[in-house]
């Protein structure tokens, strides 16, 4: 019966055993260093790079805790314990913030997150192979583009001037034209929009890997047992892709407070502003144009804080549910 | 029997009327991707009364190329054209020559210190100092107004690094064995073993990284000042967007008059023509590229 095929009878594609590296006797480490000189080399520029574009920036971190003067450098200026977060906090920004950074997030999650799945899962089940190929080739392409063009475009086809869609709603309705990129109720919409446009198409390619590596066995099988389209689809695919799917929501969830800073700024304008500021744009805001670099880098870090602890969260989560996780 | 079974369930009206409906789905999904950049390519050849009078079209009563002799004849765009191309060429070679070589010892497994660097590097996936720290390191070592600020803060991609540690682990030891007996060095194996089995991963990630540079905003707009060292995508920007000031820009590009509309059409269309070029040629690459990632990880 296909009902035998529960979930967990399913390997992950992704399985894969590893050979134990073959044991080494110990030797000096001075040797080894020698021997190995020219790996090392080989990583001292990427080291370096970690070093002053990565690690450098986290010991910078600390101005978040002082009052940076510029002239004065990192060492020299003030301790302030944590009083731009206290600023941050009770400050008339906070809560805007919080709102629109968390709506957008869920948006996002509610929107965005299971297209890919959804389009991988109707190209997956597609019998003829060049219209699959063909639409792959085409929906993997806004990825490409900048954010900028994708801003562009939406100013082409959504601005009161001469969008097309402007033009067309008007047209339909009868109604006076609306200019979609100025009003700020149609903010979000847009923003979802664009990132349905833009990223569906490339999501999808890792969907596909994990239903491409779905054994075929299992379907014939299914089929000699009498399981109809729905039933393979329901008890083999989706269980199938299922750890794919907790790996990209763990990944998703780290990233709930990070908005796009690029995508969101080109898009706010001064009409919208009010439902557009989010905290990465806020940042550049306070931080680059006018120069509070301490409180800026205060909001930063508080952001990145609440990143790393639903990335953690969220894994042991998805581990207490029973699923592999991602670390 | 199985065998009857299976063809009979294909051909249920069921399963035949999904089929249908699946297929036009997706293809209007693709459509439906597609439209929006034909039509500014469209626009981009139509008259500036063409735009403002046809509310849509994929084809131009009359094809016009004024717009784009008129954007190729301003100073400040040539300038940000150039500038453009260059950063992506030295940008794109900077990153790969620094993944590869990194990712390499990474792929050693008896790499005394390997399993430290790998975690430093996978902790950056997680936390980073954010914006304003690495803004204050690039202006700490000069490099504001410079045009290796578009390059260096982005020299390594963690997450690309990572998988071509995992491709690079994938080779088969046996020929780094064989040169290494023939008197080759760790550099000399690199270099002439496994480059040229690395072709697939090389086209692949020069893609992502000269489309990722080509494509960047967010560094100009951090560190580039002096208009004059603008970026496609900044001019792109001030063009375009709709709370430009429009007149400033103007002024900016040097001008007499000009269809104000078509512009944008056409400059939408140069800043995104090089990667569509480019796209066919590498896309059979980037398939397996990333796969290589996604499987194994």
């Amino acid at each position: 019966m296909a009902t035998d095929l529960a979930p967990n009878q399913v390997v992950p594609p992704a399985a894969e055993v590893k050979q134990a590296p073959p044991r080494k006797p110990r030797r000096p480490l001075g040797r080894e260093l020698l021997r190995y000189r020219w790996l090392y080399v080989m990583l001292l520029p990427g080291l370096a790079y970690f070093a002053l574009f990565k690690y450098l920036p986290m010991y910078g971190l600390t101005i978040a805790f002082k009052d940076y003067v510029p002239f004065l450098g990192y060492s020299g200026s003030q301790w302030v314990g944590l009083e731009h977060f206290r600023e941050l906090f009770t400050g008339p920004d906070f809560g805007r913030l919080m709102f629109n950074t968390l709506l957008l997030a869920l948006l996002t999650i509610v929107f965005v997150f299971p297209a890919p799945i959804v389009v991988a899962l109707m190209l997956n089940e597609l019998r003829m192979k060049v219209v699959k190929r063909s639409v792959q080739s085409l929906i993997y392409i806004p990825h490409f583009l900048s954010w900028t063009i994708v801003a562009s475009l939406t100013y082409l086809l959504f601005s009161v001037d001469f969008g097309v869609i402007a033009g067309w709603v008007h047209s339909l309705t009868g109604g006076p034209k609306v200019d979609y990129v100025a009003q700020a109720g149609w903010f979000r919409p847009l923003i979802v929009l664009q990132l349905l446009w833009k990223q569906t198409g490339w999501g999808t390619i890792i969907y596909l890997a994990a239903l491409a590596g779905v054994d075929s066995q299992l379907y014939e099988a299914a089929r000699v047992d009498g399981a109809g389209r729905w039933r393979q689809f329901w008890h083999i695919t989706l269980p199938a892709i299922q750890p794919t799917i907790v790996v990209m929501a763990i990944l998703t969830s780290g990233h709930l407070m990070d908005s796009g800073f690029e995508q969101i700024w080109l898009m706010t304008t001064s009409l919208n502003r009010d439902v557009a500021d989010v905290f990465d744009t806020f940042v550049y805001y306070v931080g680059i144009t006018q120069g509070s670099f301490s409180y800026a880098t205060a909001v930063g870090l508080f952001k990145g804080v609440i990143g790393v602890v639903l990335i953690f969260g969220s894994n042991r989560l998805a581990k207490r549910l029973g699923q592999r996780g991602l670390f | 029997m199985a065998r009857k079974q299976t063809v009979r369930y294909y051909d249920s009206p069921g399963s035949r009327a999904f089929d249908i409906a699946n297929v036009l789905l997706l293809t209007g999904l693709a459509v439906v991707t597609v439209l929006p950049l034909l039509y500014v390519l469209a626009g981009s050849f139509a008259s500036e009364s063409e735009i403002s009078s046809r509310p849509f079209f994929l084809w131009p009563q009359k094809f016009v190329i004024s717009t784009y002799q008129y954007i190729f004849s301003t100073d400040t765009f040539v300038r940000a054209l150039l500038t453009t191309i260059c950063v992506t060429a030295v940008g794109t070679v900077v990153q790969l020559l620094l993944t590869l070589t990194m990712a390499y010892p990474l792929a050693k497994r008896y790499l005394p210190g390997r399993a430290l660097v790998l975690n430093l590097v996978i902790f950056t996936l997680v936390f980073s100092g954010g914006m304003i720290p690495t803004y204050l390191v690039v202006r700490d070592l000069g490099l504001l107004d410079n045009y290796l600020a578009l390059i260096l803060p982005l020299a390594i991609n963690p997450f690309y690094l990572i998988v071509v540690k995992s491709f690079f682990q994938e080779l088969p030891e046996a020929l780094e064995e064989a040169a290494r007996i023939d008197g080759c060095n760790e550099l000399k194996v690199f270099w002439w073993i496994v480059l040229p089995l690395s072709k697939p991963i090389i086209a692949t990630f020069s893609l992502f990284y000269a489309v990722a540079i080509w494509n960047d905003y967010m560094s100009p707009l951090l560190y580039i000042d002096d208009s004059k060292k603008w970026t496609l995508q900044m001019i792109v920007r001030q063009l375009t967007a709709a709370n430009a000031d429009s007149a400033n820009v103007l002024q900016q590009l040097e001008t007499v008059s000009f269809p104000e509309q078509g512009l944008k059409f056409a400059v939408v269309v140069v800043a995104t023509l090089p990667i569509l070029l480019f796209y066919p040629f590498l896309q059979k690459h980037f398939a397996k590229g990333v796969l290589i990632g996604s499987v194994k990880e």
